[in-house]
């Protein structure tokens, strides 16, 4: 259990969004660090001017998948972005800032949400995941 | 089961997965070893989750249950 899972977060949809923070809330809980790094359009997503904005839905998501996560939410889900606030809260999850994503979207640290702790390259991701699980959202 | 007096009940009902367990995490950091938490959620994904988290943290099930609708559960603190 000591092994980090590390979660690559790429797309900036709020159902894959919602996806990763659950797995984070859930390894978090399990007292199992959390390494979140993110690249292009989940980096977009966190802007702090944005992240409570409509990401809207992976494509394969269609009218059907709208609807059955607006009703999700009317029965009281969080947001992701407070899913992995509550995540954070418990400790051991460490969310970073692709620094080449950074450059795409130009954007500075302080352009970002609280929830991300800093920037770091792909390298210094990898040193940090060790030999836990990568996965790629 | 015997009657056990709760020191915290966490009323996790209405909230979806994972939130159960978030909850009943965060309030096991208030509780002193030994201590005993009742939980209550409607997430059915619960039952086994609940005996997952309290077989890799250590922390005992006393007792899991339901009605059908709500999932009850106590626990002791490791």
């Amino acid at each position: 259990m000591d092994e980090p899972l590390n979660l690559v977060l790429f797309s900036g949809t709020d159902d894959k969004l919602q996806a990763a923070a659950v797995l984070t809330a859930g390894a978090a809980a399990l007292g199992k660090p959390v390494h979140v790094f993110l690249q292009y359009w989940a980096l977009d997503a966190f802007r702090s001017e944005r992240i409570a904005r409509d990401h809207g839905l992976a494509p394969e998501a269609g009218l059907e998948g709208r609807a059955a996560v607006d009703a999700l939410a009317r029965a009281g889900q969080a947001p992701w972005s407070e899913t992995l606030r509550q995540a954070k809260d418990l400790g051991g999850v460490d969310i970073q800032a692709c620094s080449l994503s950074m450059d795409l979207l130009h954007l500075q640290a302080t352009d970002l949400d609280p929830l991300v702790d800093g920037v770091e390259g792909v390298t210094a991701f990898f040193l940090e995941a060790g030999d836990g699980q990568v996965v790629f959202i | 089961m015997a009657v056990v007096e709760v020191d915290q009940l966490v009323d996790a009902r209405g909230l979806s997965c994972p939130m159960p367990i978030v909850r009943t995490a965060q309030a096991v950091r208030g509780l002193a070893s030994g201590a005993v938490i009742e939980l209550l959620a409607t997430d059915p994904g619960s039952v086994k989750d609940v005996a997952a988290w309290c077989k890799s943290t250590g922390h005992e099930l006393l007792d899991s249950s339901s009605d059908g609708v709500v999932y009850h559960f106590v626990i002791r603190r490791k």
